[in-house]
């Protein structure tokens, strides 16, 4: 689970382009919306489209997005239990 | 009464340090390439963090050089910005396309095809400023900066708008290098700048870079130059280049004689470089001839650098060795010519004057 986190946060800088920032930036329990990485509705489309690309998830529910992506945990936790790929 | 044009402010990012507007030319940075890249500044200085994260390289190179140019202006507000571009935010068209044909159509994402559009350049100075007047972008390729100028220049002759933020910009993208250097746009060999113009091969080093001005009625301290007119041709046959130029001079109440300074588009293409000639020995042979493609690298708005050039030698009154072209020296300069066209099409000629 702890190289799905550290792949995530990897993945979440280059996609959305964090350029200042490094894996080690970013803590576990950050939020990652509102307050924390500051993150916003363009991004929150990218991390879709990566979470698509990369682990074979679709996302329709934009409401269930949004407990998805509250966390590096919320969303790991996700991904191993509903990756295909 | 048409009123006057002033170039009162002025910003450049380009592969010699230009962003510092109290410094001109002072290290010539002789690049030995086939492709030259901009000298960048700390864009954190100007930008903010957040919302350079998803700007490309042209954007934040024409958001540092409006900013430049509004400050030195004493302005903190436009009533309409014009950008021209030849290729717009060419690094995110090739990503967004590159993303289409690797991902089979599938996972495509926002920002790239947001930011991949000519007029991204324009919306996002204008975000920066919050400008929410006139926003243009003129897509015409070498000619697309002189395009905007003309637009800018009839607004403020109308009284339509008093300041306006023009400027030209293009950016390189990885791929549009690759392709220009198959078709031979670009020259098959290392050329050491300041070796530019003795290469005696085919295509041009390209270059990319953004030069904003404040354009504006009102003359003030910090005016560079006036504009006194611009003129484009998408053809114009070698033969009739030097008759054009005296035509041109002629429609503005001038003869050769008049003009002080002659700054060239010469990119070393032994293909094209010959429409200069027209002009280096048959018109302007005993007239001070400068050059700066060797500056800042061939792309769709270089001659918005030549412009920028030709604003500095008019308010410092200096010109510095690594532009000149002949050995004929003007004692003052006064009224300056700028000349330019690429691969023998779109061509420009456009007068500015000393304040």
């Amino acid at each position: 689970m702890e190289a799905l986190k550290q792949e995530l946060k990897k993945n979440i800088i280059e996609q959305i382009n964090l350029e200042d920032m490094t894996v080690e930036d970013i803590a576990n329990e950050d939020l990652l919306f509102g307050g924390g990485l500051g993150l916003d509705s363009i991004d929150a489309l990218e991390l879709i489209v990566m979470l698509d690309k990369n682990y074979g998830i679709r996302l329709t529910d934009p409401k269930e997005g949004r407990a998805i992506f509250e966390s590096i945990n919320t969303m790991a936790a996700y991904v191993a239990e509903h990756r295909t790929k | 009464m048409n009123r006057n044009v002033y170039i009162n402010g002025i910003g450049s990012i380009s592969a010699q340090k230009t962003f510092e507007n109290n410094e001109f030319l002072n290290e010539f940075v002789d690049h030995e390439a086939q492709v030259i890249s901009v000298v960048n500044p700390n864009y954190k200085d100007y930008i903010p963090p957040a919302a350079a994260r998803r700007m490309a390289s042209g954007i934040k190179m024409s958001v540092v050089a409006s900013k430049i140019a509004l400050q030195e202006a004493g302005l903190e507000q436009v009533d309409a910005i014009i950008t021209g571009t030849g290729m717009g935010c060419v690094r995110d068209s090739e990503k967004f396309v590159s993303a289409i044909i690797d991902d089979d159509e599938q996972y495509l994402t926002p920002t790239s095809f947001i930011q991949s559009t000519h007029n991204t350049v324009g919306g996002q100075i204008a975000l920066e400023l919050q400008c929410k007047g006139y926003n243009f972008t003129y897509v015409h390729a070498s000619n697309s900066f002189e395009s905007a100028l003309i637009d800018a220049k009839l607004q403020l002759e109308l009284g339509e708008e008093h300041t306006i933020l023009v400027g030209g910009v293009d950016e390189l993208g990885e791929h549009t290098t690759a392709l220009h250097k198959i078709i031979n746009h670009i020259k098959p060999e290392i050329v050491k700048a300041s070796q530019l113009l003795q290469s005696k091969t085919e295509g041009a080093v390209f270059g990319e870079g953004a030069n904003f001005f404040v354009l504006s009625n009102e003359k003030q301290p910090s005016t560079y130059a006036e504009v006194l007119s611009v003129k484009i041709y998408n053809t114009l046959p070698k033969a009739e280049v030097a008759q054009a130029a005296i035509q041109f001079l002629k429609s503005n109440n001038l003869e050769v004689e008049d003009i002080d300074l002659v700054v060239l588009g010469n990119n070393g293409d032994v293909k094209f470089d010959s429409f200069y000639d027209e002009l280096i020995s048959k018109v302007f042979n005993n007239t001070q001839q400068v050059y700066y493609k060797h500056l800042c690298g061939e792309f769709n708005t270089a001659s918005s650098f030549g412009f920028w050039l030709a604003s500095k030698i008019l308010k410092t009154q200096i010109l510095p060795d690594c532009v000149k072209l002949n050995h004929v020296n003007s004692s003052a300069f006064k009224t300056v010519l700028l000349y330019n066209q690429y691969r023998g099409e779109n061509h420009s000629f456009t007068l500015l004057k000393q304040c």
